[in-house]
């Protein structure tokens, strides 16, 4: 088949201006980009798995009420340490041991708690999905605030250098010099941290490492043609800024944030644990580990087993499993977001 | 070089003034005052409190109470001597311009970074008393993570591509992925108390007699030490993948070939010096992350080192304590860094120091 004619517009003067119609579209950097991404199955799963926590975490409250039918934080003393019932309801299913299930639903007043219930009996399934609400989403917001105050102060102080630099990065070398973990547990330990504000202090305490990057890059952009030519046909600093250095940036910036997120999924379950990040009952992933050292001789006379392995082990496998994700994210999209990568490969 | 290393220091002075008032900017901010937690006795009446607040200086303004954290000096107007001298302190009133100036002979750039609310003794000498507990811990997993690292960093590139390759990188991910207190957690579960082969937690056992066996140190260690270490490890296999890799494409290493030698002899004779020298760099943010790391481990194995006791300082409200602890953390963290640029041009002499 030829090339088609598209479209034929009558401009001025009646002169037919044609546009042929191209059989492959035309490729851009982002396409380049998200087909190079297609082949990359390991970071496709990752982002998969990402998807499928954020939309559980989103729709906690609907999910909980659909599958177990209760809140995060409602108590049955009755009930504490339950094992999981997914392995016996499996069991009774499959026609294996059709009692076990049966009983541990009449003393659960017929909850199925999936992944069993903890020391005031909570179910620990309702639990994770409330935490994972939680924990991504501290993560997700301190992320944005880092990333916007780390890229305006890295641009400011690359593209003036000068004294506004040298005071800027007289700041930034400050503070990278205290173990952030430090000056975080001292800000928690006195504000005692509501979610909101823990965002805050994550997000404030989180940005020089971005900052630094947008520094260096910007000093690098500044000095090409375009930048000069932009600045001879009048361009104004902002606009320099905002059309020509950021968009420059932009792959990097994101391959950061990824990587942000997976760091300060990690920081926010330490502080939790430590008890230093949000207060009880408000379920994290972090904090719903704080007691597991208390639960290491908890035998179940009866079987001989921990009764509260399921509690060490679930929140501890997720927030591993998350921080895992987003790392392979942010790998596979430096890959799939540096052109330079293509021929090396 | 020596001129390099005095330049270097005098430029963290200005780095560590500013982290002496940011840390002291953020415990000022605190609500509440250490003179609230002392005093939770309802007998005390208000009048002693502020007595109390008074000889502490707490009802100075935030400069002046910085100066006296600082440098353990305090200025208060008219003739107060009398009323602030004691055995630690000596005053003396200046009556031109009306001011009497005390001088505590503590602060934190005395030497002894402040005084400890808690056991009122100087924060240097708590710390100190921890830190060969924390040396130890940080010195044993720097061993463990480099010992593992740097044969898996040469195997993995010179197998570069072949399933051990491949597993080597995806177990790093993973490895730096692992939550460190939850890994803790269950390497405590499963070896401490399924197994029952290593101890929970602590230094050591106790004994009545104060005797300490090297082989009962050693299995308190190992587990911390391996959380400790689990972190930096990654970053250890990393490096070394990536400068072996560059090594191996260089003149020499074909000349090594070429000559027939082994390549065993190759790798970690040739190949293995050359990609050791970038190591040198990584020793500075090593102790960033050990430090950093320690308070979570420490914690978790009831290991009695630094970060432990800055984290129930913490949970005290302790502030002088707290804020000691960040300054000398501080220092260490330039010192490291600074140990770390001047080993790299020590070793590599390509490298010069500007």
């Amino acid at each position: 088949m030829s090339v088609q004619q598209a479209s034929v517009s009558t401009g001025v003067g009646n002169r037919p201006r044609v546009e042929p119609l191209l059989k492959r579209k035309p490729q851009t950097y982002w396409t380049m980009a998200i087909a190079s991404l297609r082949n990359d199955r390991l970071t496709l799963t990752a982002i998969v798995v990402v998807t499928v926590m954020g939309v559980m975490a989103l729709f906690a409250p609907l999910i909980a009420h659909a599958v177990v039918g209760i809140g995060p934080n409602d108590t049955n003393p009755n009930n504490a340490f339950a094992p999981p019932y997914i392995i016996p309801y499996v069991k009774w299913q499959l026609g294996m041991d059709p009692t076990t299930a049966a009983m541990m639903l009449g003393k659960a007043d017929g909850i199925p708690h999936w992944l069993g219930t903890d020391q005031l009996g909570r179910d620990q399934f309702v639990r994770l999905l409330y935490g994972g609400r939680v924990s991504l989403g501290i993560a997700f917001a301190a992320a944005t605030i880092s990333l916007v105050v780390g890229v305006m102060v890295g641009a400011v102080a690359g593209y003036f250098g000068g004294w506004v630099d040298d005071l800027i990065m007289w700041f930034i070398n400050t503070v990278v010099s205290v173990p952030t973990i430090y000056l975080l547990i001292i800000v928690s330990a006195i504000f005692k941290p509501s979610p909101n504000t823990l965002i805050l202090f994550l997000g404030l305490l989180g940005w020089f490492g971005t900052a630094r990057f947008m520094r260096g890059n910007v000093f690098k952009v500044r000095q090409l043609d375009y930048t000069l030519s932009a600045r001879s046909i009048g361009a104004t600093s902002g606009r320099i800024i905002m059309q020509h250095i950021l968009p420059n940036t932009i792959p990097v910036i994101i391959v950061i944030t990824a990587i942000d997120v997976g760091a300060l999924i990690l920081t926010e379950s330490v502080l939790s644990f430590l008890g230093l990040g949000v207060q009880q009952p408000t379920a994290t992933w972090g904090s719903m580990l704080s007691r597991t050292q208390e639960y290491f001789f908890l035998i179940d006379p009866a079987t001989g087993r921990n009764r509260a392995l399921h509690l060490m082990i679930s929140p501890g496998v997720l927030i591993w499993i998350a921080v895992l994700c987003f790392y392979l994210i942010g790998d596979g999209l430096r890959d799939a977001l540096d052109p330079t990568l293509k021929n090396k490969k | 070089m020596i001129r390099y290393i005095i330049r270097r220091l005098l430029q963290a002075i200005p780095t560590l003034l500013g982290i002496s008032v940011l840390s002291f900017v953020l415990a000022y901010a605190a609500p509440g005052d250490p003179v609230t937690f002392m005093t939770f006795d309802p007998n005390i009446d208000a009048a002693t409190r502020e007595l109390m607040k008074r000889q502490l200086g707490l009802d100075q303004p935030p400069p002046l109470q910085y100066l006296s954290w600082f440098a353990g000096i305090s200025l208060r107007q008219g003739d107060q001597v009398a009323e602030f001298t004691n055995d630690k302190t000596s005053c003396s009133y200046w009556s031109r311009v009306d001011l009497t100036f005390c001088d505590r002979g503590d602060g934190v750039i005395r030497g002894q970074l402040g005084t400890s609310i808690q056991t009122k003794q100087p924060v240097w000498d708590r710390l100190v008393e921890r830190m060969p507990a924390t040396l130890e811990l940080g010195l044993a997993s720097l061993v463990m993570a480099l010992a593992a690292g740097i044969p898996l960093g040469v195997l993995s590139a010179v197998y570069r591509g072949s399933i051990f390759d491949n597993f080597t990188r995806f177990l790093t991910v993973i490895g730096q992925a692992v939550p460190n207190f939850w890994l803790g957690i269950m390497l405590i579960y499963f070896f401490a108390v399924v197994l029952g082969i290593l101890p929970t937690g602590g230094r050591q056992t106790a004994s009545l007699t104060g005797e300490t066996d090297l082989l009962d140190r050693l299995r308190h260690l190992i587990l911390p030490a391996a959380v400790l270490a689990s972190g930096q490890l990654a970053v250890f296999v990393r490096l070394m993948r990536t400068e072996v890799l560059e090594v191996i494409h260089t003149d020499y290493i074909r000349t090594a070939h070429a000559k027939g030698l082994a390549g065993s002899t190759i790798w970690f004779g040739h190949a293995l010096r050359n990609a050791l020298i970038p190591m040198m760099t990584v020793l500075g943010p090593a102790v960033f992350g050990l430090l950093s790391g320690a308070v979570v481990t420490e914690s978790i194995f009831a290991w009695p080192g630094m970060g432990r006791l800055t984290l129930a300082a913490v949970f005290q409200l302790d502030y002088p304590m707290v804020l000691g602890s960040v300054m000398f953390f501080s220092v260490l963290v330039i010192i490291g860094n600074l140990f770390s640029d001047v080993l790299y041009a020590v070793v590599d002499p390509r490298v010069r120091l500007s």
